[in-house]
Order: structure tokens, then C-alpha cells, then sequence
């Protein structure tokens, strides 16, 4: 019973993973460039859920289609000020300078983030947090499902909008070859800025989602760099819903690790599965060979 | 008109093309041989925009357009079809496909090209939902060639068509180009099958260590006695 209870809140928390993971994916598997201000991009987008709701008691929910939004002009600015110098590198020079960069803005944002709203654990307490729904003896917290649900319509979205739209395929052919995709007549410059804002939106969606099923703080950006980065090496790159299932399996993993080792493994857990992918099967679970 | 003065190519300090002088009249098809390393695929690549260059310029129509990116070239009308296809593997022909008409001027013809590549490449269209991956050496050759040509192109750019695929393929690829030639295309045709380039194509370059070295219309330099021995010889021409 306990360890069904704990799979379930696994189940949930790890669909969160797999939205930290998808923007990250995204970024990466188009620009070749590891952001690993991610995570704090992630925190940004819950406290603007929580400031919203604090401040005019706008609902989560409600909120994140203005926060989606904001962090996705955010990540054109940190894109067009930052980034966009770092992808006219060549390949070793690239993921090199954008760690640098991306450790940069983590100290940045972190730095803004204990300013502005202390270095307090918040949460978005709304009048129906407490809501469970039974099942048998199981409770599972209405919250997390509906942000479980959230994430998955979110990347369902994000789904079509790469296999149908003309900027979606642009994105996806950028990935694959973009010297190609430049012979396509596709402005590569601007869609390395269309995925890395898309990626740096789903990093808000993720942080708001965060905030109003468990909390946030300052800190819990590297935190969330970590758990998508295992994601990632767990699911391979190219596929978001790959990026989904891997989040539950972790999401699972954690879970189980809590129930038969104790709950300071929880964390040992997702970088074990991590080093065991890393050594059987370097592509990840779902990604393509080479 | 492609009209190319004094172009100078480099990869760091190495140069790669030194001095190119080369003309493309409109509806004219041309081809550049010469040996592996002499920089003809540095040149398409000049031309398309992918490289820039060092030094010198290249007009097409009036235009300069030495330091335009690659998506202002193919927007002119100037479309590559890269050495090794650079298809995009893991989508499917009919995303291929309609990925070449990205351009504003190609998207809004996009239909009615597409219709024209499916009946040019009857094959292309029975595939069209499969991934660009799976199909064969020749289908892809296909998909790379209508994909380019889904961007309208006034100027085709085509760099080793041939490699690597069967006899009968081959055949059948450049009757295609010759088609295309008769409809009024202009076409850059690299080639390591000096032979049946030589014999489709109305003049050619001679291109070795980054010089054009010689020029003159196809028939001629098939008989020509420096093309026969360094490129048409018993052994060149078994090496399809």
C-alpha cells in the first residue's frame, strides 16, 4: 500500500521532470548548447505564478498563460543578448562557452531571486489545495494530477506544433542539419531563437506547475538541472514524449528508492539510473543510434 | 546570368580556390571536373552562400551577391543540391519536400511544385508519408533533387549527383537534369563521372588545385587529349 501510494506521487512529480526536460531537450538537441541555467529559468516561472497569485490572487492555472508567455520573451532577450554569440562557435567552443554562460545567469538569477522574494520556501496555496481524490485506499492530490495533465497537453501541444507548423519542421530540420536546413532558405538564426524561447517558456510552465504542487526557493534551480539532465541522458534527445516517459521513470525510480531504501536515496537513485544508461545504452531509452 | 570574377576561396589560411572565373548563361548547363580536392565542392558551396568568400564577386542578374546568407541566395533563385543529400533523415519525404519551399517565393507556388516533383519522381509520390532515412541510395538522390527544386530554382546547383549509385540510376537521374535543362533551367553539375557529364552538358570547367584550368564545350573536351588521359582513361572511366 505504501508503495503504491509512493508510485503514484511519483507517477505525478515525474511528469513535471519530463516538462523541465523537454525545454531543455529542446534547446539542446536545436542549438547544440547546454543550458544550465535551466533550472533557474524553471524557479523564474514559478515565482512569477506566485506573484501573480499573491499579489492579485489570480488563479495558477489562469496565470500561466501569462507566465508562459513572459518567459518566452524572456528567453528571446537571454537568447539575443547571450546565446546568439555562443551558437556561431564551432562545436567544442559551443558547449564550453554556453556552460560558462549558463553557470553565469545561474548565479544571476539565483542572486535576483533571493532579492526580490527572499530566500523563503514558497508555495501557491490555493483554497483547493488540499482536494484528494480516493481511490481505494489511495489518495491522490487532485493539484498534481491536474498539473500532471497540464504538462501532457502542454507537450501534446508542443508535439503538433513541430510535426504540423512551417516554424515546427524549420525547427526540427535545424536540428538535424542546419547547414541543410539554411539551404532550405530557413533563417537559422531565428529559429535557434524560436526554440530557445519555446524552451525557456516550457521552463515556466514547469517552474509555475512546480509552485503550485510543491514549493519553490532560490535554490532549487540546480536542482531541476539535474533531475531534466538525467531525464534527457535517460530518454535520449528527439523526442518529447521520450522526455515525458523518461520524467516518470524517474519519477517512479525516486518513489521506489524512498520505499526500500529510505528517503535520503531519493536523490542517489536518478544519478545511479543516469550512470547505468550512460554505460548500456549511451543513446538513451527512446533516442535514436548515433 | 551567374557571373563569378576573381574568386578567392579560403579555409583558414588555407586557400581553396584562387582566382575562379566562371560564367553561367541563362538556360545554359555546365559542368566543373576535375580531381578530388581541386575545390569544385567549395565553389557550390561559395555560390550558395554556405561559404563566404575571401575575395572577388559574384553577380547573378546585376546583383552582387558574394556575401548574401544562404537563405537571401536560395530567395534569388539559386538552389543546391549538397554532396551526401543532407536529407533530413528522420522526417518524411513530403516534409522534405515541403521543407524546400520554405522560401516566401517558393511557399506560395508550394502545391502546384509539389504536384510537378511527384510527376517528375513517380516514386517520391508512393513514398511520400515514409522517412527520408529508408529509402534507397537512388530515392534519395530523387527526394534531394525535387526537394531543391521545390524552392524554384532559376539556377540549379548539383554536386556529385552520381556518387555512389547504381549504373541504371545514374542514367535515369541525369535524363532528369536534362529535362530540366530543356525546360529553360540553368545547371552548375559537379561530377566525378567525367564521361556522362561531359557528353550531356554544353561547356565545361576544368578545375584542378583551386584553378580552372581549361574550358570548352562538352564534346570537345571529351575528345581532348589532358581530359582523356587524366580523367577518361581505361581506369577513370570503370571507376563510376
Amino acid at each position: 500500500m505504501i508503495l503504491a501510494q509512493q508510485l503514484i506521487l511519483g507517477l505525478l512529480v515525474g511528469g513535471l521532470y519530463g516538462l523541465a526536460a523537454a525545454g531543455l531537450s529542446l534547446t539542446f538537441g536545436v542549438l547544440r548548447v547546454l543550458n544550465v541555467s535551466h533550472g533557474e529559468l524553471l524557479m523564474l516561472g514559478g515565482y512569477g505564478t506566485f506573484w501573480l497569485f499573491t499579489l492579485w490572487q489570480i488563479d495558477p492555472f489562469v496565470s500561466l498563460l501569462a507566465v508562459a508567455p513572459a518567459m518566452f520573451v524572456l528567453g528571446m532577450v537571454l537568447y539575443w543578448a547571450l546565446f546568439q554569440f555562443v551558437v556561431k562557435a564551432h562545436e567544442e567552443t559551443r558547449i564550453k562557452n554556453s556552460l560558462l554562460i549558463g553557470f553565469g545567469l545561474t548565479l544571476v538569477l539565483h542572486a535576483l531571486a533571493i532579492r526580490l522574494w527572499t530566500a523563503d520556501e514558497r508555495a501557491v496555496t490555493t483554497a483547493y489545495a488540499g482536494a484528494v481524490l480516493r481511490l481505494g485506499g489511495l489518495a491522490v492530490p487532485w493539484l498534481r494530477l491536474s498539473s500532471l495533465v497540464f504538462a501532457f497537453a502542454i507537450l501534446t501541444a508542443l508535439h503538433l506544433f513541430l510535426a504540423k507548423a512551417r516554424w515546427g519542421r524549420a525547427i526540427r530540420a535545424t536540428a538535424e542539419d542546419w547547414e541543410a536546413a539554411a539551404l532550405m532558405g530557413i533563417p537559422v538564426g531565428k529559429t535557434y531563437l524560436l526554440a530557445f524561447a519555446l524552451g525557456t517558456a516550457l521552463a515556466g510552465i514547469a517552474g509555475g506547475l512546480v509552485s503550485i504542487s510543491y514549493s519553490i526557493s532560490p535554490s532549487i534551480g540546480m536542482e531541476w538541472t539535474l533531475k531534466a539532465l538525467i531525464v534527457i541522458v535517460l530518454a535520449g534527445l528527439g523526442s518529447l514524449f521520450g522526455s515525458f516517459a523518461g520524467g516518470i521513470i524517474l519519477g517512479l525510480a525516486e518513489a521506489m528508492s524512498v520505499v526500500f531504501l529510505g528517503g535520503p536515496y531519493r536523490e542517489v537513485v536518478g544519478l545511479i539510473l543516469f550512470l547505468i544508461v550512460l554505460v548500456v545504452r549511451p543513446q538513451g531509452l527512446f533516442g535514436a543510434r548515433g | 546570368m551567374l557571373e563569378i570574377k576573381n574568386l578567392q576561396v579560403a579555409y583558414g589560411p588555407l586557400l581553396a580556390l584562387h582566382r575562379v572565373d566562371l560564367i553561367i548563361r541563362p538556360g545554359e548547363m555546365v559542368a566543373i571536373v576535375g580531381p578530388n580536392g581541386a575545390g569544385k565542392s567549395t565553389l557550390l558551396k561559395t555560390i550558395s552562400g554556405v561559404l563566404a568568400p575571401r575575395a572577388g564577386v559574384i553577380r547573378w542578374d546585376d546583383e552582387t551577391i558574394s556575401a548574401a546568407s544562404p537563405q537571401r541566395i536560395v530567395e534569388h533563385g539559386i538552389a543546391l543540391v549538397p554532396e551526401g543529400r543532407r536529407l533530413f533523415a528522420a522526417m518524411t519525404v513530403r516534409d522534405n519536400l515541403e521543407l524546400g519551399a520554405f522560401t516566401q517565393r517558393a511557399q506560395k507556388e508550394k502545391r502546384a511544385q509539389l504536384d510537378r516533383v511527384y510527376a517528375l519522381f513517380p516514386r517520391l509520390f508512393e513514398r511520400q508519408g515514409q522517412l527520408a532515412g529508408s529509402l534507397s541510395g537512388g530515392e534519395q538522390q530523387m527526394l534531394a533533387l525535387g526537394r531543391a527544386l521545390m524552392a524554384l530554382p532559376r539556377l540549379l546547383l548539383l554536386d556529385e549527383p552520381s556518387l555512389g549509385l547504381a549504373p541504371k540510376v545514374v542514367e535515369s537521374i541525369l535524363a532528369i537534369l536534362a529535362e530540366l535543362h530543356r525546360d529553360g533551367m540553368s545547371l552548375l553539375i559537379v561530377e566525378q563521372n567525367v564521361h556522362a557529364v561531359l557528353a550531356l552538358v554544353e561547356r565545361a570547367y576544368i578545375l584542378e588545385s583551386g584553378k580552372i584550368v581549361g574550358e570548352g564545350d562538352g564534346k570537345t573536351l571529351l575528345a581532348d587529349d589532358h581530359i582523356q588521359a587524366a580523367y577518361l582513361g581505361p581506369l577513370a572511366r570503370g571507376a563510376v
